[in-house]
Parts: structure tokens; C-alpha cells; sequence
């Protein structure tokens, strides 16, 4: 190709500067409502300003001025496309209080819905990201229709597609109904036909490749001392997962794998979201097979006033680590209330991997933090 | 793929699929037709909004058996719903609620006396986040999750605020829109009761086994106190 003939105006009174451009906030439902302060030096970005807070909802307030249990609910609304792991999370930091035993059947049934939980938040992620990219609609409808019979589950087992709000300390609300678990295997079996074809579609898309490979570079140094978790900080090559780590639950009855990238740019983070659902597929398909008959709820207090104590519960979250920080004070209502929410430590490093890369490149790292502003604002 | 542009043509290849596939495999609709929910359920498909005919509860206009959107009151049937209302305005439901959407005022007869009955149950439904805490939370079994959705209404204030008489449904429909949770709920309950009056009878027996060994200790008593004055006349 011959390089265009031009030449550079130059005039006196006519001066380059830098341009700053307030970007967003946008539409809830596509990351939430997000505003990005960007200096533009052309097309390049020379700073970049995280502005959020919109969604803000007092949610640490709130819980410490109602009972335990009624918080659960307010969980589901943090990061609204995974409730289930949400309620798991706060489940796991409150039976630390009480010391209460979950029974076999309810751990199982945990892992089968935060695995679900896992491929809704992964495959609508994948869609949205390459919606950012400019891929508007048939990759993301197609997650949908898949999201759309896994939310069935999860209507069918809580009641409700989103809000779940389903599990309980020491267990689970109910048992789920008859043929459930014979809906959810079929779910399973047919999702690796839809993975394959989700595959073809986006992973050798040349668009794609060249538009994120080697964009929004993410060292694995930073990452570790920015305290980044989830498929982001293994994308960037730390082989970290609280499922092997902590093996919360049940965890270590199961065998999978921990894939993990190795540049730490967008592709890899996109690939390793794409190649966990196939490892969660793995974890579903052991618990299904292995799933006892029994109690779904364990011996809880009637009232639950647990003693002065601290304790933090933590999960491998489809996006990161979600933590839950209590402290009780002897009363039916927490001291403090904290949660740690992933998207939103993990959105700290935005302005590192955006520095030098161009505008329209910003929106994609953003699309590849896989960020829920219900999470971030809080 | 090994020649240029050959993943945007294999990636092509995919949507063409679908759209075809569209046309004959359900499987391929972006809308899927709930066919693999099971059969003999009701009802079997969420159809799609406004009514596809016959497929939603003509009176209920519920979306699955399985859904919830807002809680409802229980009574048992009878001439008049307040007659066998099962709430008895104890307000647990009202502490507990999270968004705080219910309000409760208890009834008085004349003299002032409590009847345990609900005289106000308002239910902000603008508010209410259909968490089911309130339903776990009952220990009558007077509250219930309701799956009806039409309650869209011009009146912003009053029209969202459920009184008590449009809370008010009946176990039938209870049993209509729930069939399962509400057998199980039945069973649970008839248990419950069971368990209760077979405690109650055991401890009516209990007493009245005491009454009698009591009984029976006094004529004994009596007696002794007799037999020296018997002992004395032989």
C-alpha cells in the first residue's frame, strides 16, 4: 500500500493540545454506569480517570442495621448476573460465626449452582466483550439463549432467575424439585455443542485477534501487588484459584484443571474465561454424578445471634475473589459489614493498561475487566 | 485457519447455521419454547406476554409454577376470607422485611381486647424486592409468595399499595399457582398439627394420670386414716 501523500499544515496561532473526554456514563446494561475521565493525545491515551459511584446503594450501611438473614437478599443485587455465588460467599463468612455443618447434599447442590453461576457470568461476559468490540448483538444473543435455560434452572430450584437469593446458613432454602437434577445434566451435556460453535465463531475471528491480542497488557508483577483475582490475574499468568487454594465447600473432591494465559493482554483474558467453562462443565458433571439424597439444611439456630467475632468467607467468584468481612458484636445485626467486592479491586489497574493505548482500545480493556457496577458502587 | 480471513469465514459459517437452523431446531431460537420442562407440570410453557391462549391460568396470569413476585395472605375458604385468615398480626413479617414494604395494624374488638387478626396489611409492592424472607420468616404460614405479575396501574401511590383485601387469596389458589410447594406446605403443616395434638393429648394424659395417682394417693390417705378408727370399733 502507498503511504497517503500529505503534508503537515504548519501555521503559526494553530497549536496541537491535549483533548479530554468524559466517556460515559453509560446504560446500565452493558457494564453499569461508568464514566471514564480520558486525556487524549490524538487518538492515544495519556490519562485515564475512573469515575464511578453512580450506583451507589449504601449497601454495607444497610446490612448493618438489619438482622443476618435478611441481608441475604441485598446480596444477590451486588453483582446481579452471579446471585448465587453472592449468597455463598455471605453463607460461608456467617457459618464461620455459628459454627453450623452444612450436609452433603446442600455442598453439592452449591457447587452445581455456583458452577451455573460460573457459565452464565462467563458466557454473557464473552458477549459483551466482543459487543464492546464492535460485534454488536449475534454473539451476545447466542449467550443469551444458552443463559436463557441455565436462568430456567435456577427459576425452577430459587423461584427466581436473577434474585435468587437461595442459599441459607447451613444450607439451602429447599431441595430442588423433582427432575431437576436430570434438567440440570441435560443443560450440561448440551453446553459443549454450544461452546464448540462459540468457539469457531470468536476465538480465530482475525477482527478479534488483532484486536486484542497484545492490547491492555496486564504484568503479572502488577497484577499480583494490585491484589487482582480471578480469570484476570490468571490470564496474566499467576495459576491462582481460591477453589484449589482455599478448596471452600467441596472442592477438593473434584478434578479440574486452572487454565491460565500467559501475556496478560485481552485475548488471554477472554481465552481463560473461555477455556474455565469448559473445566466447569467438568466440575458440574462430577457433582451430578456424585449428588447424595439427604437434608439440604443443617442444624442452624432458630435465632441467629452469634457470638463477638471476626471472620471473613471468601470465594472463587466467576469474577475474582469475593470476600465477606464480619465483624458481630453479640447482637442480631452485624457490627460491620464488608464486602470485597472483585470487580472493583480489579478495575484499580484500568488507567495502568490503558496508558499508550489507543481510545477506542479503552473500551475493550474495560469490556475484558469484566466489571458489574451493582459491585463496584455498592 | 490457515489462509487469511478464513476464522471470519468459519465464524460466518456459524451465524449462517443459525439463522437456517432458526427456521426448524427449537434449539436454535433465541426465545426457546420451555420444551424440556417436564411434562404434566403446570403450566408447561411461560408462553409469550400478552397471553398466548391457554397456556397461562386464565384468572392468575402466572408465569411458571415455579416463579415468585409477590407475597399474598392466606385463608382457609368460608363465607368471609377474614373469618379463617391465618395471619395474626404478630409483626414478625414487618421486622423483618428488608426494603421494609409491609405494614401491619393489629384489630381490636370493642373493649379494646386483641383478636389476632390483621385490621391493616399493606404491602408497598414498589417496594417489596419478592425476597420470600417474610414467607420463611412466618411461623403460621400465612404469607405467601404470589407469581402474579399484571399489576401494572396510572395510580403511582395507591395502586401500587396492595391492601389486605387484595392480599387475600384463598389456599385453593394457593394449591393453583403452586401445586407442589403448596402440597408440601399442607403436609408440613397437617404434621405440625398432628405432632401438637399428640403432645397436647399426651400431656392431657399425663395430668389426668396425675389427677388419678393423686386421686388415689388421697383415698389411700384417707383410708389409712380410717383404719385406726376401724381397728378401734373391731
Amino acid at each position: 500500500m502507498v503511504a497517503p501523500n500529505y503534508e503537515l499544515i504548519e501555521q503559526e496561532g494553530l497549536e496541537t493540545s491535549l483533548l479530554e473526554v468524559s466517556m460515559g456514563p453509560h446504560h446500565p446494561s452493558t457494564h453499569g454506569v461508568f464514566r471514564m475521565d480520558v486525556k487524549l493525545d490524538g487518538e492515544n491515551v495519556v490519562d485515564l480517570k475512573p469515575v464511578f459511584g453512580y450506583l451507589h446503594r449504601n449497601h454495607e450501611k444497610l446490612a448493618e442495621n438489619m438482622s443476618y438473614l435478611a441481608n441475604m437478599p441485598f446480596t444477590d443485587r451486588l453483582d446481579y448476573f452471579n446471585s448465587m455465588t453472592n449468597n455463598w460467599a455471605y453463607a460461608l463468612a456467617a457459618e464461620q460465626l455459628v459454627e453450623i455443618e452444612v450436609p452433603e447434599r446442600a455442598e453439592y447442590l452449591r457447587v452445581i449452582m455456583a458452577e451455573l453461576t460460573r457459565l452464565v457470568n462467563h458466557v454473557s461476559l464473552v458477549g459483551f466483550f466482543v459487543n464492546d468490540l464492535g460485534a454488536l448483538g449475534t454473539p451476545l444473543l447466542y449467550a443469551f439463549r444458552e443463559r436463557e435455560k441455565i436462568l430456567d434452572l435456577f427459576e425452577q430450584a430459587s423461584g427466581a432467575r436473577m434474585m435468587c437469593n437461595y442459599f441459607r446458613f447451613g444450607g439451602l432454602r429447599c431441595d430442588v424439585p423433582e427432575g431437576w437434577l436430570a434438567q440440570a445434566r441435560e443443560v450440561v451435556d448440551q453446553f459443549p455443542r454450544f461452546l464448540d460453535e462459540y468457539e469457531k465463531l470468536l476465538c480465530e475471528n482475525e477482527i478479534i485477534l488483532s484486536r486484542t491480542q497484545g492490547i491492555g497488557k496486564l504484568s503479572r508483577e502488577l497484577a499480583v501487588s494490585a491484589g487482582i483475582t480471578g480469570p484476570m490475574l490468571r490470564a496474566s499468568g499467576v495459576a491462582y484459584d481460591l477453589r484449589k487454594v482455599d478448596a471452600y465447600g467441596i472442592y477438593d473432591r473434584f478434578k479440574f484443571r486452572v487454565p491460565y494465559g500467559e501475556e496478560g493482554d485481552c485475548y488471554d483474558r477472554f481465552m481463560v474465561r473461555m477455556l474455565e467453562m469448559r473445566e466447569s462443565l467438568q466440575i458440574l458433571k462430577q457433582a451430578l454424578d456424585n449428588i447424595p439424597e439427604g437434608e439440604i439444611m443443617g442444624k442452624a439456630p432458630r435465632v441467629f445471634k452469634p457470638k463477638p467475632a471476626e471472620v471473613y468467607g471468601r470465594i472463587e467468584g466467576p469474577k475474582g475473589e469475593l470476600g465477606f468481612y464480619l465483624i458481630a458484636d453479640g447482637t442480631p445485626k452485624p457490627y460491620r459489614y464488608r464486602v470485597r467486592p472483585p470487580s472493583f479491586i480489579n478495575l484499580t489497574v484500568l488507567r495502568d493498561m490503558c496508558l499508550g493505548q489507543k481510545i477506542a482500545d479503552a473500551v475493550v480493556i474495560l469490556g475484558s475487566i469484566d466489571i458489574v457496577l451493582g459491585e463496584v458502587d455498592r | 485457519m490457515s489462509f487469511p480471513g478464513g476464522g471470519i469465514f468459519s465464524g460466518m459459517a456459524v451465524t449462517l447455521r443459525n439463522f437456517v437452523g432458526s427456521y426448524f431446531d427449537p434449539d436454535r431460537l433465541t426465545t426457546n419454547d420451555y420444551s424440556w420442562r417436564p411434562v404434566g407440570k403446570l403450566p408447561q410453557s411461560a408462553g409469550e406476554y400478552p397471553k398466548e391462549g391457554g397456556e397461562q391460568l386464565s384468572d392468575t396470569t402466572t408465569v411458571t409454577n415455579y416463579s415468585r413476585n409477590f407475597p399474598m395472605l392466606l385463608h382457609d375458604g368460608g363465607v368471609s376470607p377474614m373469618d379463617t385468615i391465618r395471619c395474626v398480626a404478630c409483626q414478625i413479617c414487618e421486622r423483618e422485611c428488608p426494603p421494609q414494604c409491609i405494614y401491619i395494624e393489629k384489630a381490636y374488638d370493642e373493649n379494646g381486647k386483641s383478636i389476632k387478626s390483621p385490621e391493616k396489611f399493606d404491602i408497598d409492592v414498589s417496594v417489596c424486592m419478592s425476597c420470600q424472607i417474610c414467607v420463611e420468616v412466618c411461623p403460621f404460614d400465612a404469607i405467601v409468595m404470589n407469581s402474579q405479575f399484571e399489576l401494572s396501574s396510572p395510580d403511582r401511590f395507591g395502586g401500587l399499595l396492595l391492601r389486605r383485601d387484595d392480599l387475600l387469596k384463598s389456599n385453593d389458589y394457593y394449591h393453583r399457582i403452586h401445586p407442589e410447594e403448596a402440597a408440601a406446605r399442607d403436609q408440613r403443616m397437617a404434621e405440625e398439627k398432628a405432632a401438637k395434638e399428640a403432645k397436647k393429648k399426651a400431656t392431657a394424659e399425663a395430668a389426668k394420670k396425675k389427677a388419678e395417682e393423686k386421686a388415689r394417693a388421697e383415698a389411700e390417705a384417707k383410708a389409712q386414716e380410717e383404719s385406726p378408727g376401724n381397728e378401734e370399733t373391731s
